[in-house]
């Protein structure tokens, strides 16, 4: 279908969104981008969502995309708007989160003169971005429209800017839909070599010790399902990183649950004793590979990544393969057949009793606390339970967050959402309110610590004067959770402000009042299961549960900063025995 | 450590030296010698990047090029199968005593001579990196007062075009 006529830039932006299929935007006006709310406002197609800090668009957009399936998108004006994304663009770029930036300019005379309101984000958000664009002239919005939702949602997946000047939103032009692309550079490989694969069906069978070491490029891949089938085919043990919590159902049998610093003993101890790496969509992060020259020292790898810059770049692969997870899983499940019919099947026997001796004897599990204070991972584990699997749980950074990634209990992809790369305090509210949108029959818990809520909580008022009934439990413990327990692990227990006072002030149910949300508030254990289905019960506003929790509480099992995984702690000065006696 | 050329294709657009040169200075790697122009097709330029650097960090800088949405090819030309030139005009201090050795020595390395003044002869020499820098050491004695390097450009020999190689650095 062709269309063509004669509109303003910002017309013309506004009929590209529409012919993308853009049905949420998350922003807020201001000057430089004045132009394009108004004929924004006569769009049907596209709900714009008015947000109280262009930080919390940018997360939402986030949120969104997650939920969705679609880029997020998010608007701002020129200056300290298009400023105020950099922290949720710079975020999407760690987590390759597809998201569309759009944000105002200065008049395009007037770049470069230190104008009121004038950023160079274009140069501010280059390291940034997948890729970013400067318009300047109004012929060229449709294109660079398509082209950055083409680059944001394709390849491996990140944040795309467009920075539009006043006077392109401004000009006269005409609008012409479909628009060709002009990408000469970009060509992301999605088919795998059918000879690596080959290879790597052959390494899995040859080895003794596996592991599916698992990444968040699997959720991002769709490829949840092939996944599973491949584990099941082979009967080999899976860990989920902290961004691919949800790609693998934490029920299953063959699931030792998350590497890394917090991770449990079995997922970590299954690295460091592996012969073989199996690696799909993840990145050998410093903070799951703790020390990187004692990380799983007998393994080889097979690499699978979409992006050729990630293979070889922390570890050597043996076998790299380069393309879509979704399209090489079925290809390896099919060479790993091949392998079977031939009677090729690897034995892990062996491995499996290793494994389950590791699992059963030391699970990841938590202390009520003496004085009969609330355990913030009781409070968190007993939240996925009632709320159940079908739920989305967004989660701040710090303690929290690495309670709700080992207690909540995922099994299906996108319901975990959080800032795994960059660690963005401040992430979860809003991200809630985007994955709210984006999915709207789901119920969506913020589960955010008293720190993170007090960065970025007044999007609740988005959240209620827009519809979007999200949940957001507070674990409050009064203090920067994190930060405090590595002043108690390695500071001498020099609490250096870290202690927020936020059992005093502010006072929370009054503030989700003030906010027009429902305020609860819950302080003892015989009180969590009350008050959780009380707040799911609550659908006509969002809902903040203060929960009042013990502050020495810590995130075991542990790898220091720096250390090698084989000096994990399940807890403090507790170091497993790995039946290296055996 | 080792110094490599690189002849990077990137669209001719705002911004791509600025992405370019960002991925170099990240990752602390010093750029020795960087050249900028346009190529036979029209809105393609071509940069020459000349970098001391270890291998494995190299690869890993080259594919983050290749990630930048506006570079289109790279290649790494090593001296043996590539020519590589580089200009440099050099002032030298001379007087009525001096010019005349200074002139033999721009005859002998087949530089020319492109101002005179009283007191200073500039000359032009075109090359490889060791033949001007050997030129230099010559001139350094009778006192250098400006020098300037164009930075170094290279063409892989043969009949082939760049166009006609892989276009990124395939993993095997």
């Amino acid at each position: 279908m062709d269309e063509q006529s004669t509109v303003t830039g910002a017309q013309s932006l506004v009929m590209a969104l529409e012919a993308i299929g853009v049905t949420d935007v998350f922003g807020i006006p201001g000057g430089a981008i004045l132009p394009l709310y108004d004929p924004l406002m006569d769009s049907t197609r596209v709900r714009h969502i008015l947000v109280r800090h262009e930080q919390g668009a940018g997360h939402a957009a986030e949120g969104y995309a997650y939920t969705s399936g679609k880029v997020g998108v998010c608007m701002a004006t020129s200056g300290p708007g298009a400023t105020n994304l950099v922290t949720p663009i710079a975020d999407a770029n760690m987590d390759s989160v597809p998201m569309v930036a759009i944000t105002g300019q200065v008049p395009s005379p007037a770049i470069g003169t230190d104008a009121f309101q004038e950023a160079d984000i274009r140069g501010i958000t280059m390291p940034i971005t997948k890729h970013n664009f400067l318009v300047t002239n109004p012929n060229d919005i449709p294109r660079a429209l398509a082209e950055a939702f083409h680059i944001a949602s394709t390849g491996r997946p990140g944040p795309v800017l467009v920075d539009v000047s006043k006077d392109a939103l401004q000009g006269m032009t005409t609008f012409e839909w479909p628009v060709t692309m002009n990408l000469p550079g970009y060509h992301p490989v999605t088919r795998p070599h059918s000879k690596q694969v080959r290879e790597a069906a052959r390494m899995i069978m040859d080895s003794q010790a596996p592991v599916l070491y698992v990444g968040g490029g699997v959720i991002r891949a769709n490829a949840a399902a092939p996944l599973r089938r491949l584990a099941e085919l082979t009967g080999i043990p899976v860990v989920t990183t902290l961004m691919a919590r949800g790609a693998f159902p934490d029920s299953h049998t063959q699931h030792l649950g998350m590497p890394g610093m917090h991770g449990s003993v079995a997922a970590v101890g299954a690295l460091q004793k592996a012969d073989l790496l199996i690696t799909l969509g993840a990145r050998f992060d410093d903070r799951v590979t703790g020390k990187l020259s004692t990380f799983a020292p007998n393994a080889s790898v097979i690499h699978a990544d979409i992006d050729p810059a990630e293979i070889g770049k922390n570890r050597h692969a043996d076998v790299p393969i380069v393309g879509d997870l979704a399209e090489i899983l079925p290809e390896l499940i099919i060479a790993l057949e091949a392998e079977i019919a031939e009677g090729r099947m690897g034995d892990y026997a062996a491995w499996w009793s290793t494994l389950n001796r590791m699992r059963e004897t030391y699970p990841v599990g938590y202390d009520m606390p003496d004085d009969g204070s609330l355990s913030p991972q009781y409070v968190i584990q007993r939240l996925g339970a009632i709320t159940g699997p079908e739920g989305v749980y967004a989660a701040g950074v710090g303690q929290h967050q690495m309670w709700a990634a080992q207690f909540v209990g995922y099994e299906r992809p996108n319901s975990w959402v959080n800032s795994g790369g960059l660690g963005t305090m401040g992430f979860a509210v809003p991200a809630a309110m985007g994955a709210k949108v984006g999915d709207p029959g789901r119920t969506v818990w913020a589960i955010d610590g008293d720190g993170c809520f007090q960065m970025t909580n007044q999007e609740l008022v988005t959240c209620a004067i827009n519809d979007i009934p999200i949940k957001v439990a507070v674990i409050n413990n009064s203090s920067l959770g994190m930060v405090r327990q590595w002043q108690t692990l390695f500071y001498n227990e020099r609490y250096s402000n870290t202690d927020l006072h936020s059992h005093r002030i502010p006072d929370f149910v009054k503030l989700a009042d003030a906010y027009g949300c429902h305020g609860l508030r819950c302080e003892t254990a015989d009180e969590v299961d009350a008050t959780i289905e009380k707040a799911l019960g609550m659908n006509d506003a969002p809902v903040v549960i203060d929960f009042v929790v013990h502050r020495d509480a810590m995130v075991w099992p542990m790898v220091a900063a720096g250390a090698s995984n084989d000096d994990i702690q399940f807890a403090r000065a507790m170091a497993p025995a790995w039946g290296d006696d055996e | 450590m080792h110094t490599h050329t690189l002849s990077v294709l990137v669209e001719d657009k705002p911004g791509v030296l600025a992405r370019v040169a960002s991925l170099f200075s990240r990752r602390g790697f010093n750029i020795e010698s960087l050249a900028v122009g346009p190529t036979e097709v029209p809105e393609i330029s071509r940069i020459t990047i000349v970098v001391n650097v270890e291998e494995n960090p190299l690869e890993q800088v080259t594919k983050q090029l290749n990630k930048l949405i506006n570079v289109i090819k790279i290649v790494e030309l090593d001296s043996d199968n590539s020519v590589q030139r580089e200009i440099m005009l050099v002032k030298v201090k001379s007087d009525l005593e001096t010019r005349s050795h200074i002139l033999e020595t721009a005859q002998l390395f087949r530089a020319k001579v492109v101002d005179v003044a009283p007191d200073s002869v500039t000359i032009e020499a075109t090359g490889k990196a060791d033949k001007l820098s050997a030129l230099l050491k010559v001139l350094e004695p009778f006192g250098i007062r400006e020098l300037v390097k164009s930075g170094m450009v290279a063409v892989g020999r043969g009949s082939r075009s760049i166009s006609d190689r892989s276009a990124r650095p395939t993993i095997s």
